[in-house]
């Protein structure tokens, strides 16, 4: 079973959210990149964009498929994970921590509360994760 | 299609076991990684991999009709070869557009066998029948559709001589690209073929297919001081594109002719009359529309299979296929262009989610072949 931190909030679609204070950094799970296999590319929008939860922010493409990217939360992008155009790999390495994707100023505090907790987004996986 | 109604190959359950991941392909369920794919493709560059192909068709064809059998259904010219040789050609149809491409061997002196693409098979066999059913001077030539009892490994990569060598009861270093001999390998008899699709030096072994997983299992052990890994399909898919050899269903069908393709070295219309030799003649004299070209994304993007190609924002051709190439590390595609847009060095773009992304037409193969030349 892949790695699930109890520490952060997850959705259907395999992303995962953080707290930090006021901002909200977001990146995608263990079992995402798992089933991506080797991620080539990594296409994110720029600092000041708005994201809306559960739409599109971005795209993930691993050597066979490539993948939308949604956001968990409503807001504006304050930091976006450049390292990624060169080193798409980090998101297999580290997808927890080096391998995140973007951090949201969130708009709306009450979407937090309609992500998964880790215990729901394990039960998720376990039904099949889709 | 459903998981039930995919067709296995002899190797199905050493995939599991070794923890591929299966995917459907043509109709069978093949492995399509085992540890990862840009891992996989670099193995076989700097060692040695293993592939599972015996989803591939093999046909036999003997008697003293053989020869005209082939002629009149492939491109190439079966005539220039020699016992023990191979020779790469096409199936057309009457217009020129592709059945499918495969390698033809010569057996004996009136006995060939030809290797088709998996998921053709049925289509093939189909079409070698029935165009040669009615041809008058073809008539004793016997057919036999052996792509069952067969199982096909293929073994590539700067380290494949040494690993076959070694299991091998004969010398293989004397097998010329394009060659096969008759050997044991392990006590498995195996028809030894010095053939690949990856670029690398290599073979590709048939065996009997209750012999194949034995085979299978003997080049994983006397490969392991070698760092031999098994390949799945995606790394094979990416190893061949570095080398735009193309891949039908992708690149090539029954859509697009042989000239196009860029196949016309093995189009031999000195040879005498074969299926889809008029048409060919016409377009080779009026010249081609469109030429399958290598391109290079100079922007930061995957091209895939199907995107638009564009210059100046008119649609000006289309992607057939596309990665990430793990030995050239750059975005790489082949597509059809305009022929006058085929020049290397033109700066097109390729229509992804809506945005142009630039592109060049670049020099192929994008990674420099290794394969043995004699």
């Amino acid at each position: 079973m892949a790695d699930v931190p109890k520490d952060l909030k997850y959705t259907r679609e395999h992303e995962w959210a953080k707290q930090e204070g006021d901002r909200v950094r977001v990146g995608i799970t263990a079992y995402a990149q798992e089933q991506l296999g080797d991620v080539v590319f990594v296409e994110l929008p720029k600092v000041g964009a708005k994201v809306t939860a559960a739409k599109n922010f971005g795209v993930v493409e691993s050597v066979k498929a490539v993948s939308d990217l949604f956001a968990p939360v409503s807001g504006e992008v304050a930091e976006v994970n450049g390292e990624l155009t060169q080193k798409p790999e980090t998101v297999n390495q580290d997808p927890y921590g080096k391998g995140w994707m973007i951090v949201v100023k969130p708009s709306n505090k009450a979407e937090w509360d309609q992500l998964l907790t880790a215990q729901q987004y394990e039960e998720y996986l376990a039904q099949g994760g889709h | 299609m459903s998981a039930t109604t995919l067709k296995r190959t002899p190797l199905h359950q050493a995939h599991v076991k070794a923890g591929a991941r299966m995917v459907p392909f043509g109709g069978w369920d093949m492995p399509v990684q085992y540890t990862g794919i840009v891992e996989e493709h670099r193995t076989v560059r700097s060692a040695v991999g293993l592939f599972d192909v015996s989803h591939m068709g093999e046909f036999e064809v003997e008697g003293p009709g053989a020869l005209a059998a082939l002629q009149h259904l492939t491109t190439n010219d079966v005539a220039a070869l020699q016992v023990g040789q191979i020779q790469y050609s096409l199936l057309c149809y009457p217009n020129g557009t592709i059945v499918d491409d495969l390698t033809v061997y010569r057996v004996s002196d009136d006995r060939y066998m030809l290797t088709v693409n998996a998921g053709n098979i049925d289509k093939d066999w189909a079409h070698v029948t029935q165009s040669t059913e009615h041809a008058r001077d073809v008539k004793d030539a016997r057919w036999r559709n052996a792509s069952e009892g067969t199982g096909l490994i293929a073994v590539q990569g700067p380290k494949a001589e040494a690993l076959v060598g070694r299991l091998a009861d004969r010398d293989v270093t004397a097998i010329g690209y394009y060659r096969f001999a008759r050997g044991t390998l392990s006590d498995v008899p195996t028809l030894i073929s010095r053939t690949g699709y990856t670029g690398e030096d290599g073979f590709e072994l048939y065996a009997p297919a209750d012999r194949t997983e034995r085979l299978w299992t003997e080049l994983v052990s006397a490969g392991r001081a070698d760092g031999v890994a098994p390949i799945g399909l995606g790394a094979r898919d990416t190893l061949r594109l570095e080398m735009k050899y193309v891949l039908y269903g992708n690149d090539i069908d029954e859509t697009t002719n042989a000239l196009e393709a860029g196949l016309g070295w093995v189009v031999k219309p000195a040879k005498g009359d074969f299926i889809g030799r008029e048409a060919l003649e016409k377009v080779r004299a009026a010249g081609v529309q469109r030429k399958l070209i290598g391109l290079e994304m100079t922007e930061r993007a995957v091209a895939r299979h199907g995107y638009p190609v564009q210059k100046d924002g008119r649609a000006v051709g289309i992607v057939t296929s596309g990665s990430y190439g793990p030995s050239v590390d750059k975005y790489i595609a082949m597509a059809y262009v305009e022929t006058a847009l085929a020049g290397i060095g033109t700066e097109l773009a390729v229509e992804i989610r809506g945005q142009a992304k630039a592109a060049r037409v670049v020099k192929t193969p994008f990674h420099p072949s290794r394969v043995k030349k004699a």
